[in-house]
């Protein structure tokens, strides 16, 4: 649906390819380009409105660097603000000087409050803490008995009020059993409103008048259109935002309500949710958000996920086998491995960019086990050099691993092609350090 | 019906009186649109989560008939607005029809946080003030007290429920349901199932087991496959919907959370681009606050004033 940003404006730019300056009339039609894929990420328009002409004050007249197309120049600068607008790193959560710590989670219904209250709890179980999470949510069905699921799920006890209690009531309840039982983090739980019931804000507001919460989070789907704006707003002028939990930013929405709420709040994005299951919470990183934003992709996350996985000894060593051209089956058999510890693969791929759009390729990890078995049907010859494996071969590694002659065909096709990709890929570890320079994003896309 | 229209009306009231006001402003300059008005109207559309590829196209629309010699003042301009939004708007008008077997059975689909169990909960009493036998199937076994949250809002729509425990197969779940529904001579059966994103692959593989399992008991079901949407949405929600249709063949949506601040225009947006019938719109909390949807009270909403 979305074509690349850069691919647009590699279009609009491939005219003027080798000249020195950006003149006002180049960069004016890149920025309606860069105006429509803000706004189709959902970025709100009047902050869309300023933030381009920004970057078309910082464009025109800029020079292009030796090592840039116009259109790389105008996106560097593009990212570059966007980078800068959200913070130019991620921010901490405050703590208090004396426990607890009390931390009250807000935001509209069906945002994926207690789900992100139950992934802090456990975020802050594995760094040592010892919290308590609150369920303060009395307006939803079942929205306590999901937190204590939770609770359980992940070790972290959960105070419940008692029948007609007050949310405000339960909280001030809680900071007492805090300190009975030595809990030194309080997670508040509230329930989901609409940020014009004035009603319900009105409750918000004086819990944080009461309990002096040290950090207030709003709590965001990723997917919000320009509503965001006026959401966060509300949510601020009530209870004076500390930061933002951005959530669901496993699916394909690009997100531009990040940028909206910052812009209008102030408040930064602390945390983002990348997933169903507990641990998925992450730290915000603004120039990873800014190149989903743009449709680029997150590109360094991805790198992040590589290096965890691979040793510096191991990536050099791929890197020499794929010079050498050495890269054999076993190599790939070996990576296969790797690449499991990573987590899902079609989580891994959502991270590159144009990925998303290949729906029929979507992978398999049923296939990688086939494949597996494939090479471990293999005799070690064969995994060295995979010219040796003509039909008989082939047929006798598909009797042994279980799979057809069509399987081990398709395989031996995808590791042809594979190490072809690698040798223009010019090796994961290389590749990364590239990227680290901010290199490699620009061309991609 | 009346008190329905008003709270639709009350929720689009911050729409509505940013999109008229702003529009009377952009014409008070010297009376006629010119390009800079028409940009400006653009980004008031935008604003409503119309989303770039439909205002491109009303803007457009309106650009050359400007060219054409036509001349539009405030009130002009607003009925030529009506009337194009209207025309979309129609287009997904299809109220659902559930009299045509029995049971009739919808299979609620949609990402998480939409508010699949409560519109559920609404379908269920919309159903009953209607004197129809309904049965929930509690088919959301992945989400913590998912069950226990239907079986509450089943207690309240006074309607029975087939559930398993927590982390069973939906699949024997809505098996089971369909079973009794038929046992027990039904009208009505709603299924929820596991709110997950789009994007997540074995989810739809899931779903798609679920419609399979029932469609093996009974020719037709489901008869319905329902989508619900969050209006709070941005574009993202045309991306679900594309997705879920494409795997699961959506036949209607729902769109829910009406009563917050300025964001009619999603819908507008979604039927332009997927032809898909609208059958709900939810504007509020209560068991009543789901309506089927019908074009013109959305649109008078959307532009008529006190």
């Amino acid at each position: 649906m979305f074509e690349s940003l850069t691919q647009r404006l590699e279009g609009i730019f491939k005219k003027l390819r080798g000249r020195g300056t950006l003149n006002e009339r180049d960069v004016g039609e890149a920025l309606r380009e860069i105006r429509v894929a803000l706004l189709e990420a959902d970025v709100n328009y009047t902050v869309v409105k300023s933030f381009v002409e920004k970057v078309r004050q910082r464009a025109v007249g800029a020079e292009v660097l030796a090592s840039l197309t116009p259109a790389q120049q105008v996106i560097k600068i593009v990212n570059e603000e966007l980078t800068r607008l959200m913070g130019a790193q991620g921010a901490e959560l405050q703590w208090a000087p004396s426990a607890p710590t009390i931390v009250m989670m807000c935001g509209l219904q069906g945002s994926g409050k207690t789900t992100s209250t139950a992934k802090l709890a456990a975020k802050f179980r594995q760094e040592g803490k010892r919290p308590l999470m609150v369920a303060a949510d009395i307006q939803r069905p079942a929205a306590i008995q999901q937190l204590q699921t939770l609770g359980k799920q992940i070790g972290v006890p959960v105070h419940v009020g008692g029948p007609g209690e007050s949310p405000l009531r339960i909280c001030q309840e809680a900071v007492r059993v805090a300190a009975a039982q030595h809990c030194d983090v309080l997670l508040l739980d509230t329930a989901g409103r609409l940020h014009v019931n004035t009603e319900l804000m009105e409750e918000l507001r004086e819990i944080k008048a009461r309990l002096q919460p040290h950090e207030v989070l709003l709590v965001v789907d990723a997917m919000t259109g320009q509503d965001a704006v006026n959401v966060a707003k509300a949510f601020h002028e009530a209870v004076q935002l500390d930061g933002v939990v951005l959530t669901k930013l496993d699916g394909d929405a690009r997100g531009g309500a990040a940028l909206s709420i910052r812009e209008v709040t102030g408040a930064p994005i602390k945390f983002i949710g990348t997933g169903e299951k507990v641990e998925a919470l992450e730290a915000f990183h603004p120039d990873r958000m800014a190149s989903r934003i743009l449709g680029m992709g997150d590109v360094l996350s991805l790198i992040d996920k590589v290096e965890a996985a691979y040793s510096q000894e191991q990536a050099l060593e791929l890197e020499r086998k794929l010079q050498e051209d050495s890269f054999t089956l076993e190599d790939f058999s070996a990576q296969i491995c790797q690449l499991k510890t990573m987590g899902p693969l079609e989580g891994l791929l959502d991270l590159i960019p144009g990925m998303k759009r290949l729906k029929d390729i979507q992978p398999d990890a049923k296939e990688l086990v086939k494949v597996e078995a494939m090479i471990s049907s293999m005799t070690m010859g064969e995994r060295h050099n995979h010219a040796l494996i003509n039909g008989s071969r082939r047929k006798r590694i598909a009797r042994g691993s279980g799979t057809t002659v069509q399987d081990v065909n398709r395989l031996l096709k995808q590791f042809a092609q594979m190490k072809k990709m690698m040798r223009s890929f010019g090796g994961v570890g290389k590749a990364s350090k590239k990227l680290r320079r901010g290199h490699l994003p620009l061309p991609l896309g | 019906m009346t008190g329905f229209f008003a709270k639709l009306k009350e929720g689009l009231g911050k729409t509505r009186a940013s999109l008229l006001g702003r529009m009377r402003h952009v014409l008070s300059r010297g009376g006629v649109i010119d390009a800079a008005s028409l940009e400006e109207l653009e980004e008031l559309l935008i604003a409503a989560d119309l989303g770039v590829h439909t205002v491109t196209r009303l803007i457009d629309g309106l650009r050359r008939r400007t060219e054409g010699g036509e001349r539009f003042d405030a009130a002009r301009l607003t009925a030529a607005m009506r009337e194009m939004i209207g025309e979309i708007l129609r287009a997904g008008e299809a109220p659902l029809e559930v009299d045509r077997e029995r049971p009739f059975v919808i299979m609620v689909i949609g990402v998480n946080g939409v508010g699949k169990t409560t519109t559920i909960a609404k379908l269920a009493a919309h159903y009953r003030g209607e004197g129809k036998k309904v049965l929930l199937a509690a088919g959301d076994t992945f989400r913590a007290a998912a069950i226990e949250q239907l079986e509450v809002w089943g207690t309240r729509a006074q309607v029975d429920l087939v559930k398993h425990q927590a982390g069973a197969d939906s699949s024997a779940v809505l098996f089971d349901a369909l079973q009794a529904a038929r046992a027990r001579g039904v009208d009505l059966l709603i299924a929820d199932t596991a709110g997950r994103l789009h994007t997540r692959v074995n989810l739809m593989e899931e779903l798609k087991k679920n419609k399979r399992v029932l469609r093996k008991q009974m020719e037709r079901a489901p008869h319905e496959v329902l989508l619900v949407l969050d209006a709070t949405n941005g574009q993202n929600a045309v991306q679900q919907a594309e997705q879920f249709s494409r795997e699961l063949g959506v036949t209607g949506l729902a769109l829910t959370k009406l009563d917050g601040t300025a964001k009619g225009g999603v819908i507008v947006n979604i039927i332009e681009r997927l032809r898909l019938p609208v059958r709900f719109v939810g504007v509020g909390e209560g068991l009543r606050d789901l309506q089927p949807f019908v074009a013109e009270e959305f649109l008078a909403a959307l532009f008529e004033e006190e």
